[in-house]
Parts: C-alpha cells; sequence; structure tokens
C-alpha cells in the first residue's frame, strides 16, 4: 500500500538531499500521502496517542534520571527531592508515574478495538504479534519503573516479581540469585532494573518501529473489516486522520492532566510512601491496577508453577489470536455471535482486574477461578468453533457505501464509559477491621484548594511540643517553612527555627564531629540516632512524618472511590490521621491491650505503642484558636499535608492553567477537524 | 498542514485559515510552554542553592606566609596569609606591563592587606593553580602554564584574567564571611 513515493522535491536542495537520502520521501509517503480508510473511528486514534505517550514518557524518563540515585539508601529520598527540591520536579513525576498508566490504559483500548473489529486477521497477523510483543516489553518496563522509588510496594513487587521464576522446576532458584545479583532482592537489583528500565523504552520505540512499517505495508484495517477498493474508499493521512489523531489526542490529554494536577496518587498506593523495609510486607500487596488481571490469573491457580505458567500463557496466547478465530469475516459489526463473546471476554478481563485488587480469600477466589477458565476458554474453545458454526451478516459492498449508510459514532460516551469503568482499581492500605474515618472538610482539597497559613503555623507548633519528640521530619527543610505555598514563615522567622536544633558539623581540625546550630539548608534532624534507639527507647520505631499523609490511607470502596476520581479527594491519609489521633478509646470487654500498648479505634489491628498524643488544651495557640484536642489533631495533619506535598498550590493553580488551555485547544483541533472532514463527508 | 503556511491572502478563505492559523498557533505556545519545565529542571535545584550558603573561616591558624583551601558553592577559595615581601612586591608592579591591570589595594579589603582571598580557579579553562610556584612566587597553573604573582594576577600564560575574587568581608580582624 504504500507503493512508491509520488513526493516531488520543490527547490535544488530537498532535489540533491532526496537523491542521497531520500527521508523528505519516506515522511511524505508514511505520514503524508499514507491512505487510510475513510470509516476509521476515535478507537483508531489510540495508536497515535500510544506514540505520543511512548514520547512523553522517553523524555519524563531521562530527565528523572538526571536527578534518580540507583542506590537502597539514597532511591527514596532522591525521588522525594525531585518532588521537593527540583525545578519543576513534582511535574515531571507526577507526569512520567500518570504516564504508565496512561500508556496501559491506551495500549488496552487499542488491543481491544484490534480485537473487536479483527485486526489481527490476515494479512495483519505479524502485525498482531509485533503489539503482543510490544505488551511484553511494557509490562517489564513498567515493572522495572515501579521498583525505582524504592518504596514498600517497590520493593515487595520486586520480590514477588521475580520469585514467579522460582517455580520453575530444577533452575528456578538459580535463576532468580542470578536476576538478584545476590540472595535476597537488594541493591545489584535496582542498579540493573534501573538500567533496564532506561533501555527498554528504546527497545520498546524500535518494536514501534516495525509495527508502523508492518501497518503501513498491509495498510490499516477499519471498523468494516474490509479492504479498501476505490479511491473514494480511502483519504490522505495529512490532513484527514492527522487532525482527527490531534483532537482525540488533546480529548485524552485533559483527562491525562486530571490525574497529572488533582489527583496524581490516586493510581497509585500509600505503602509506596513508606521506604522499602525487607522485614516487613505489607498487609494487602497488590500490582499496579494495569497488571491485575493477570495478578488475578496468578493467584486464581492454587499451584505455585500452574498460577506462573497460566499468568505468561495469558499473555502468550494473544499471539496466536490470528490463528484461533477461524472466522473469514474481520468486524464484529458483521458478526452477532462473536459480539456477544467479545463483550463477555471485556467483562470477563475487568471483573479479573476487579478481583485482582481483592484479597485471594472465599468467593473472590472461586470468581477469579471462573472468569480465568473464560479467559482461556474464549480463546481455545470460543472462537475456533464460532469460526466454524457463526452465521456472519451481509456485508457492505465499499467503505464507501458503509460511511453513506451510517452516521458518525458515539466513540467519546463510549470511550468515557470504559474509562470510569477500567481506571483506578485503588487498593485498601489500612485493614478492613478498623473503623472508616470519617470525611473531613480541609481548606486544601478539590481543584481550587489551598493551605490555611495560620492552620499550617498552628500545626508546627503542635508537632514541634508534642509529635517531635520521637517522630523525625527529614525531608523538610528549615528553608521549606519560607517558601511560598507552605506555613508563611518569614526566611528570618525559619532561620531562628533552624538555630534551635543541633546538627552533626563537619569534622574540625582535630577530625572531631561536634554539633553546631542548624541553618536553613539543614533538614529537620531525627529524634533518634537509629532504628535500635528508637526500639530502646519507644517501644517500636516512630515513623518519620514527612510524607505521612501521602503513606496513610483507607479504601473507600465501590463505588465511592470512582466519585473522588471526579470530585479530586485525594484527602484519605489526612482524614485517617485526624480520626486515629482522636480515636483513642478503652478496649472492648473482650480484649485486652497488650503491655504497653493503646486501644484505637481507627488503627490497624487497634493496639498500638503511640499513647494518646493530644488532649485539650496541650498546645497554646496565639492568634486565639481553642486548642481543642480535635483543633490540635487537625492542624497537626495539615501541617503534615503541607510537609508531604509542599508544592500542593503550584501544582493546582498549574493544572488549572493547563486545563483550560487544552480546553481551548481541543474546541479549536475540533472545529478544524470538522473543516478539514467537510469535504468527505461523514465522520 | 501545509495550509497553516497561507495567510489568507486569497479572498473566500479568510476564516478558514484563520482557524488554521489560531490552531497552529496555540499548538505551537502549548509545545513552546513544555519546553519551561525541561529547561528549568537542569538549573541548580532549591537544595543547591541554599547549600551555597555563606561561610565564615577564622583566619587565626593561618601563619605568614600559608596558604589554605576552603570551598564554597563548590568552588575552592585560596586564603592567603601574605608576607611583607609579598605584598611590597605585589603592589610595586608597573601596572601598564600587566594584562589585565589592577592594582594590588583593589584585590584586598582595606587595611586587610595581608590576607589575599581569591578563587582558586585558573581563569583560561577551570584548573586549579599551585601556589607558591611560577617566577613570581604567586600560581602556577600545572594545565596551560599560566603564571599568577602573589595578588593573583595573570602575568604569562593564556589565562586572559586574574583570578576572580569571591564576595566576603571581614567579620572581625581575625574571620571573614565568604558569600
Amino acid at each position: 500500500m504504500s507503493g512508491h513515493s509520488t513526493y516531488q522535491p520543490q527547490n535544488a536542495f530537498m532535489k540533491w538531499m532526496e537523491a542521497r537520502l531520500p527521508i523528505a520521501g519516506l515522511v511524505h509517503s508514511s505520514f503524508i500521502a499514507y491512505p487510510v480508510p475513510r470509516n476509521l473511528n476515535y478507537w483508531w486514534t489510540f495508536g497515535g496517542i500510544l506514540a505520543f505517550l511512548l514520547a512523553t514518557q522517553i523524555v519524563t524518563g531521562v530527565v528523572l534520571a538526571m536527578h534518580y540515585t540507583p542506590h537502597v539508601d539514597f532511591a527514596f529520598i532522591s525521588v522525594e527531592s525531585i518532588m521537593r527540591d527540583v525545578n519543576y520536579g513534582w511535574l515531571l513525576r507526577y507526569v512520567h508515574a500518570n504516564g504508565a498508566s496512561m500508556f496501559f490504559l491506551a495500549a488496552y483500548i487499542h488491543m481491544f478495538r484490534g480485537m473487536y473489529y479483527g485486526s489481527y486477521k490476515e494479512p495483519r497477523e505479524v502485525l498482531w504479534i509485533l503489539g503482543v510483543i510490544l505488551l511484553l516489553l511494557m509490562i517489564m518496563t513498567g515493572f522495572m519503573g515501579y521498583v525505582l522509588p524504592w518504596g514498600q510496594m517497590s520493593y515487595w513487587a520486586a520480590v514477588v516479581i521475580t520469585n514467579l521464576f522460582s517455580a520453575i522446576p530444577v533452575v528456578g532458584e538459580s535463576i532468580t540469585q542470578w536476576l538478584w545479583g545476590g540472595f535476597a532482592v537488594g541493591n545489584p537489583t535496582l542498579n540493573r532494573f534501573y538500567a533496564l528500565h532506561y533501555l527498554l523504552p528504546f527497545v520498546i520505540a524500535g518494536v514501534v518501529v516495525l509495527h508502523i512499517w508492518a501497518l503501513h505495508v498491509v495498510g490499516q484495517n477499519n471498523p468494516d473489516g474490509i479492504e479498501p477498493r476505490q479511491d473514494s474508499d480511502t483519504v490522505a493521512f495529512t490532513p484527514y486522520a492527522t487532525i482527527k489523531d490531534g483532537f482525540f489526542m488533546a480529548v485524552f490529554m485533559i483527562m491525562f492532566a486530571w490525574f497529572v494536577f488533582y489527583v496524581p496518587n490516586f493510581l497509585g498506593h500509600p505503602d509506596n510512601y513508606i521506604p522499602a523495609n525487607p522485614s516487613v510486607t505489607p498487609t494487602h500487596i497488590v500490582p499496579e491496577w494495569y497488571y491485575l488481571p493477570f495478578y488475578a490469573i496468578l493467584r486464581a491457580v492454587p499451584n505455585k508453577l500452574g498460577g506462573v505458567a497460566l499468568l505468561g500463557g495469558a499473555i502468550v496466547i494473544l499471539a496466536f489470536l490470528p490463528w484461533l478465530d477461524r472466522s473469514k469475516t474481520r468486524s464484529a459489526r458483521y458478526r452477532p455471535r462473536y459480539r456477544f463473546f467479545f463483550w463477555l471476554f471485556f467483562i470477563c478481563c475487568v471483573a479479573l482486574g476487579w478481583l485482582g485488587s481483592k484479597p485471594a480469600e472465599g468467593i473472590y477466589v472461586y470468581a477469579a477461578r471462573a472468569a480465568t477458565a473464560y479467559y482461556f476458554l474464549h480463546f481455545l474453545v470460543v472462537l475456533p468453533l464460532l469460526g466454524r458454526y457463526e452465521t456472519p451478516t451481509q456485508l457492505p459492498g465499499s467503505i464507501t457505501e458503509a460511511v453513506l449508510k451510517r452516521g458518525g459514532t458515539a466513540a467519546v460516551i463510549a470511550f468515557a464509559v470504559v474509562l470510569t469503568g477500567l481506571v483506578g482499581l485503588s487498593s485498601p492500605s489500612v485493614a478492613a477491621d478498623a473503623d472508616t474515618p470519617p470525611k473531613l472538610k480541609w481548606s486544601f482539597s478539590g481543584p481550587f484548594g489551598k493551605f490555611d497559613r495560620g492552620q499550617l503555623q498552628r500545626g508546627f507548633k503542635v508537632y514541634r511540643e508534642v509529635c517531635q519528640t520521637c517522630h523525625g521530619l527529614s525531608f523538610v527543610a528549615f528553608r521549606n517553612l519560607a517558601d511560598p505555598g507552605g506555613p508563611g514563615f518569614t526566611l528570618a522567622q525559619a532561620a531562628a527555627v533552624a538555630a534551635e536544633y543541633q546538627v552533626p558539623a563537619d569534622p574540625d581540625d582535630q577530625g572531631e564531629v561536634k554539633d553546631r546550630a542548624a541553618r536553613l539548608a539543614d533538614h529537620f534532624p531525627a529524634p533518634f540516632k537509629n532504628e535500635n534507639q528508637a526500639r530502646a527507647r519507644y517501644n517500636g520505631v516512630p515513623p518519620d512524618l514527612s510524607v505521612i499523609t501521602k503513606a496513610r490511607g483507607f479504601d473507600r470502596g465501590f463505588p465511592l472511590f470512582i466519585l473522588d476520581l471526579f470530585t479530586a479527594y485525594q484527602e484519605q491519609g489526612a482524614d485517617y490521621l485526624v480520626a486515629l489521633l482522636t480515636g483513642y478509646a478503652d478496649p472492648p470487654k473482650d480484649q485486652q491491650a497488650p503491655p504497653g500498648t493503646f486501644y484505637n479505634k481507627y488503627f490497624p489491628g487497634h493496639f498500638l505503642a503511640m499513647p494518646p498524643p493530644l488532649t485539650d488544651g496541650r498546645i497554646e495557640y496565639t492568634d486565639g484558636t481553642k486548642p481543642t484536642a480535635d483543633q490540635l489533631a487537625r492542624d497537626v495533619t495539615a501541617f503534615l499535608a503541607w510537609a508531604a506535598e509542599p508544592h500542593l498550590e503550584a501544582r493546582k493553580r498549574l493544572g488549572f492553567q493547563v486545563l483550560i488551555f487544552l480546553l481551548v485547544f481541543a474546541g479549536l483541533l475540533y472545529f478544524t477537524k470538522k473543516k478539514v472532514w467537510k469535504s468527505v463527508g461523514a465522520h | 498542514m501545509a495550509t497553516i503556511s497561507s495567510t489568507g491572502h486569497s479572498t473566500g478563505h479568510t476564516r478558514r485559515d484563520f482557524l488554521y492559523i489560531a490552531t497552529g498557533a496555540v499548538g505551537a505556545v502549548g509545545a513552546a510552554a513544555v519546553l519551561v519545565p525541561l529547561v528549568a529542571q537542569m538549573n541548580p535545584d532549591a537544595s543547591t542553592i541554599a547549600a551555597g550558603a555563606p561561610i565564615e573561616v577564622d583566619l587565626g591558624p593561618i601563619a605568614e606566609g600559608q596558604v589554605i583551601k576552603v570551598f564554597w558553592r563548590g568552588k575552592p577559595i585560596f586564603i592567603n596569609h601574605r608576607t611583607k615581601k609579598q605584598i611590597e612586591e605585589a603592589e610595586n608592579v608597573n601596572l601598564a606591563s600587566l594584562p589585565d591591570p589592577q592594582p594590588d589595594s583593589a584585590r584586598v579589603k582595606p587595611k586587610h592587606a595581608d590576607f589575599q582571598v581569591l578563587i582558586g580557579i585558573c581563569t583560561h579553562l577551570g584548573c586549579i593553580p599551585i601556589a607558591h610556584q611560577g617566577p613570581y612566587n604567586g600560581y602556577f597553573c600545572p594545565c596551560h602554564g599560566s603564571v599568577y604573582d602573589t595578588s593573583g594576577r595573570i602575568r604569562s600564560g593564556p589565562a586572559p584574567l586574574n583570578l576572580a575574587l569571591p564576595p566576603y568581608e571581614f567579620v572581625s580582624d581575625t574571620r571573614i564571611r565568604i558569600g
């Protein structure tokens, strides 16, 4: 289809160049003159969206790599310094982290589109298989990227996924040790994952080139699944497909921007804001949402090797799809029976995703087994039989005929529906046995939320006079107290605060390390030298509070979590913290608090080592606010919410500007698209 | 989109052309805006800037004739406790013979001519000169042979300028704050 280039160089230089390196001709024949079926709907724009997302991931990834340190002692800290100190670092990281989710979302839509319209069938088998290879590469890349922040979820994802290989008989253990570069996941593992995470995206880009090459040899499939036969069946790639792709890309970016600027942690897990701890596994570990269906398949099988085999099989079987589906008719539009089974398969995949986020117990296990069974039956039994026994409806004579019979499709609405169904199967990080914290009103919630300076200053006072005795605030520097969007201290006030703290000085002329007064550039010193000292003193290790409001949360459950996406509710951690600080009570009669612990309604497991920290009037406020225990809890939580997300105000402000821009841009692209397509009629 | 380049001179197409130009212009503005964070992220980050805060150095322990090296903003700072002879030599130079003429008095603080504070980075290509070397017993850069006198002025070699002076002040007779 790409045929011989019709490109005619206009000026002397381009003629000279074309005779030596015909790159302009290649671009012209591939992206300008290239004929595309005129009946493509918006589901076909996801190829372009994916290319755009790959570029976004590579650009933001290369930039993040300039600031990231791949070492077990510094990885978490360097990510936090990206979030706090690097210019626009928070933006780049949130784009990269949410970009991964957007990438998988677009890839899954792209694949379901291919399955619905039979885009894998002859002569597009190689094109499809290259796509399956791309999915595999994406899965590997995404997994290794998730390990890099070196939080709890990162670490345990690395442990669990590498242990999949230990299921292989005889050589399993040697393979895992080879993968780790040690006897457990550790620094060598992190280092090689970093190197591979940097490499694989370029491999993906290379396979994408093959994918597009294969596409341009066989031409695009289309919603009617019939080959173009006449000139009126196709339009030129540019401007028709370019402008249509561009418009829908802008629409997609509106959603992307919503995630980045207003709910950047919606798709993540609070546990990953806890630094990796090889001695404690989080109570409920789940992968990112885009791996959940495969994770459900893994857990559905009560046999180690069997689970791993089915997990791998679920991806590999996709490559055989062109030969498992024996029907000569491509598009589900003309295959009524297949249409039914396609949607059944789609629901089955979404159900597997939901089940993957649930604990592997009781009814969930049986449901996961049923869904897993259908996943494979669909490929191995349903598709081969359908090909033999289904009677397709009458195909239109040509694409032009099909277009003239039908109007446009409501793809945008369908897209929104799929989106709400697919995105964000967020997971609980606090066990379900504890009470649900009440939802509170925060000045910093919602798209236009801002911190209340007075509240942050009061909260800082609470931190200094109560929490600080046991809890560190190590990612916050004294200079941050005077940063815009923070508690609003002056630099002089921040310096005065700093001077009250002692930090180790550089070695003096005798080589002795003495303490000196802290300066603006220093960070809050930890209240204990190391974890052993903390255990001896406090009967446990009090967690650092720098990111605590992002490191805690609770499951909001269906359908609330979907609502939270649209109301931009990101304050689960803050709500939990207030509930915890004020949730002490006498234990129920049948329970006895173990020595040195206290009963709390909201703490998972209920018994915690921290004594009730806040009481009415424990702090004196100078601004006239009544220092009730509840008020103290809210104030210190607001302060800690700022400490965890110091650029929150800048993020929301920039988000508003970006969204306005994208709405205007998408509107302009829509009208431009309408103008361009006017000459060809429908769509 | 080749249509963008046509600016609407042909009659009957102005409205359509305006739409194309507007769309293209808004897209270009967006693309340019994306460059801002991508470029800004390579500037020194907030912690680096904060760590470049002023430092104080006690001059008491520096013996006459001794040069010590301290670091400020990642740069080596030479503090030279000069001898009487060195000061005299530095002051009695024919300025016209210098590549970068500057009197010694302009390179030290008033009444503190005995302490010469310099950024120890050769103005040629950034190597660190060696103290007490070269024909003037000042500084000599081993990389490409630039010679500086005890005032840190370039006397011969490829370096174009005198050694730079950091911002500093005397907080007492024996203590300076650099930065």
